[in-house]
């Protein structure tokens, strides 16, 4: 119990970061609640990409640099694809692509390189990435393209009796929000109860131990980059009706990193957590703390968001190496 | 052992050859062809791919399309132009690379136009060594305006300042006179870049005169996430909105700003955050959504236009689809093109008609451009764009805007041109380019640098 003083500590001041707008008189409460609610939902679209980072890492212990990537190809399908058909069929459809692709990742990448260094396969997915990037663009345009799920953009004012303005939601973010935990949910099943799922543990126990008693690691590996693929569909989907497909996408999967950080590389619920944390933490940061930092210290300006929560990941880090969720290891030496 | 050997010769024989190869045409063969090049060679640098594709891309299109018009008229007085594309992807790095590459190619580049602040940041210290000319319409230093000190560049049209200064001043017709911005919030929305700050020093100015908060609110780059932006909006309720972005962040600025509920009627972009790309995707939710235009909209019944989708579309040999002729960033790389030809027509006028110009002589003609109504009109430009007239110490040649709405499908001009304030403007640039001379100690240029 001792031992975690660090982890407690930190949580009791961040607790006392989050609260101290409001307490302190600087932020109305309903503005507060609403930039709360405002980080809790951008940390559920992080999440989302998240996922995919620690699904493939948990099965197969590769850090997959080309999730974001992905998040855009998938996109860029499923838009582009439903300008010809209906939406469901457009996404039927580019599930199967991403499908498609785990397979060939398989097939030219991945078992070319088993049993080499964790970084070598580092490297291959980044070459991924930037394949995927350039190739996405050339075969679906670098225009800004829409999905539409049909959901209205308009904002909704809730307890406009109870706070000065109300409190604004936007239904967009609660269907993502929605969507994540329907596709949470589902991943807890298919990882529990199906006997995949139960394979897929096996391997990310133990490689070897899972080769031999029977588990097909190619195959496993397929299986696991189509689920990935499927969140980077999901998360491509939710994140372009919101803000249009474009190779922008990408570079979401960069706020993704510090979420897995903190949330600890192989663990789903340290994804979700992580993406919360983070998501809350930049939003207070940004609308709270950056203007009095700019002010006390007379700095040039400039938002604080980007760099606030890769600084909140590496304060984790220090007193939880693992990530918030993550595996202790302890190595015999 | 042999073998190795000899392989190993015939390795440092081919990468000697290679070398030669790389270095000996870059002597006589580069020489010779500027002794005897018929033709007048124009780099474009593009961005057809990346996060600012969707604005890169029309106005490449514009650009190229442009200069096969001219070729297709009978190039300058005789002389055809040559050009070729380099990708930049809008990254200062291999921006400066295509220049470095394309700079001596066809016996030599007569001007660049970057379409980034960044670009032309790193290239405004080489440009004056190779000496080769900057164009920078409508982007670019602010401070570039004053050629006593900025030998080698020409923001024409306009800058960031007289782009803040036209914004402040038609709010102020707005409200009832320019007194009457006392009290009320304006918000500047940024993208965090030198691009971004750019407006500021002059919108800074310009509250303390008139007496309104500027309340600066960045944005991080690209601008895909702007939540915390449009929660800071929601919660200062400014009287207006100032969007200074570029690429995917001005259409996500109307979508947050559409999710936060902010009237987009209140909203103000910079001529950068007013082409179809922006608003497209958003389309009635960015109604009513105001931009500046640099000069010119959305022209797709200027004669010019027209010209082009028969000169060169009509010929097959248009660059992006035909449906984009027109349309605002179309006609911004149109003009920037246009700019870039009309120097050399310029300079052709001093040292020789029908003859290929070097980038010095170019850059002549770019600082003694003279292009009044009466030929801007036999362009093709009537409507389009006003007279432009540059000189040694303005390097810009107009500073003039018009203000267009989104009405949900098409962009329509919605006030009257107007100026920005050279009383305003004129003592900030001389100051800041004094500045830069000081700390780059460039020596201002002489009255006789001037004439000769």
């Amino acid at each position: 119990m001792k031992k975690n003083w660090p982890v407690y500590t930190l949580g009791a001041l961040l607790a006392a970061g989050l609260i101290a707008p409001l307490a302190s008189g600087a932020a109305a409460p309903g503005f507060w609640l609403e930039v709360l609610i405002g980080g809790l939902m951008a940390g559920v679209l992080y999440s989302l990409v998240a996922l995919g980072f620690a699904l493939i890492f948990k099965a197969s212990g590769v850090f997959n640099f080309a999730q974001g990537a992905m998040v855009l190809f998938a996109a860029l399908s499923l838009a582009r694809l439903s300008e010809a058909m209906p939406l469901w069929a457009a996404f039927a459809l580019s599930a199967l692509i991403m499908v498609v692709f785990a397979w060939l990742v398989e097939r030219l990448v991945l078992r070319a390189l088993v049993n080499q260094e964790g970084v070598t396969l580092l490297m291959a997915t980044l070459g991924i990435s930037y394949f995927l990037d350039g190739f996405g663009q050339s075969l679906w345009g670098s225009d800004i393209y829409k999905i539409d799920l049909g959901i209205s953009k308009d904002p909704t004012i809730i307890l406009e009796s109870v706070f000065q303005g109300g409190i604004l939601i936007s239904k967009e973010d609660l269907v993502a929000t929605v969507i994540a935990a329907a596709l949470v949910a589902f991943l807890a099943v298919f990882f529990q109860k199906t006997a995949t799922g139960r394979a897929l543990r096996a391997v990310a126990d133990d490689h070897q131990a899972a080769q031999s008693i029977g588990i097909p690691l190619n195959h496993i590996w397929v299986i696991v980059w189509s689920v990935a693929g499927v969140v980077a569909l999901v998360a491509g989907m939710v994140w372009g009706s919101k803000l249009g497909v474009q190779f922008s996408l990408q570079q979401v999967a960069l706020k993704a990193l510090p979420v897995v950080i903190l949330g600890g590389f192989t663990s789903v619920p340290g994804a979700i957590a992580g993406g919360l944390i983070i998501g809350v933490g930049e939003k207070m940061a940004e609308v709270f703390f950056g203007p009095v930092l700019v002010k006390a210290f007379d700095l040039a300006g400039g938002g604080i968001e980007n760099w606030f929560a890769y600084m909140l990941a590496l304060i984790f880090l220090l007193v939880r190496p693992e990530g918030l969720f993550g595996e202790r290891h302890i190595d015999r030496v | 052992m042999k073998l190795t050997g000899k392989l190993k010769l015939l390795a440092a024989a081919a990468v000697a050859a290679g070398v030669l190869a790389s270095v000996v045409p870059q002597g006589p063969a580069y020489a010779q062809s500027k002794a005897v090049a018929k033709e007048q060679y124009f780099p474009v640098l593009v961005y057809r791919t990346g996060a600012y594709a969707p604005n890169g891309v029309p106005f490449a299109n514009g650009y190229v399309d442009y200069l096969k018009l001219v070729n297709a008229r009978g190039g300058i007085n005789g002389v055809k132009l040559v050009f070729d594309e380099c990708e930049t992807g809008y990254a200062t790095d291999r921006g400066v690379e295509c220049y470095e590459r394309m700079k001596g190619r066809n016996g030599g580049a007569t001007v660049f136009q970057p379409l980034s602040t960044g670009i032309t940041f790193a290239l405004t210290d080489k440009a004056p060594g190779d000496k080769i000319p900057l164009i920078t319409a409508g982007y670019g230093r602010a401070d570039t305006q004053d050629g006593m000190v900025f030998k080698w560049n020409f923001p024409l049209t306009g800058t960031y300042w007289v782009a803040a200064d036209i914004l402040i001043q038609h709010l102020g017709k707005k409200e009832g006179g320019l007194d009457r911005l006392k009290g009320k919030k304006i918000a500047l929305v940024y993208h965090d870049s030198p691009y971004g700050k750019e407006p500021i020093p002059l919108l800074e100015e310009r509250s303390k005169m008139h007496g309104f908060e500027l309340l600066q609110i960045p944005v991080t780059a690209p601008g895909v996430e702007q939540k915390s932006a449009w929660l800071q909006v929601r919660q200062a309720r400014p009287d207006y909105v100032l969007l200074w972005g570029w690429g995917v962040m001005n259409s996500a600025a109307l979508k947050e700003a559409q999710a936060t509920g902010y009237p987009r009627d209140k909203m103000y972009g910079v001529w950068w955050a007013g082409a179809e790309p922006d608003v497209k995707d958003v389309g009635e939710g960015a109604k009513g959504y105001n931009a500046l235009a640099l000069q010119h909209g959305a022209e797709p019944n200027s004669k010019v236009a027209k010209d082009i989708l028969r000169d060169v579309h009509g010929k097959g040999q248009g660059t992006g689809p035909k449906e984009e002729v027109g349309q605002v960033l179309y006609m911004r790389g149109l003009t920037a093109a246009m700019f870039a030809v009309e120097g050399v027509r310029r300079a052709q006028e001093r040292y020789g008609k029908g003859k290929v110009m070097s980038a010095e002589q170019a850059r002549w003609g770019y600082e003694n451009l003279a292009l009044d109504q009466k030929k801007l009109d036999g362009l093709g430009f009537a409507g389009v764009l006003r007279p432009i007239s540059t000189s040694c110490a303005d390097h810009m040649g107009s500073a003039w805007a018009r203000i267009h709405t989104w009405d949900g499908a098409k962009w329509n001009f919605t006030s009257d041109w107007l100026q920005a304030d050279d009383q305003i403007i004129k003592p900030m640039v001389k100051a800041s380019a004094a500045k830069y001379a000081g700390e780059k100690k460039i020596a201002p240029r002489t009255v006789a640098d001037c004439q000769a």
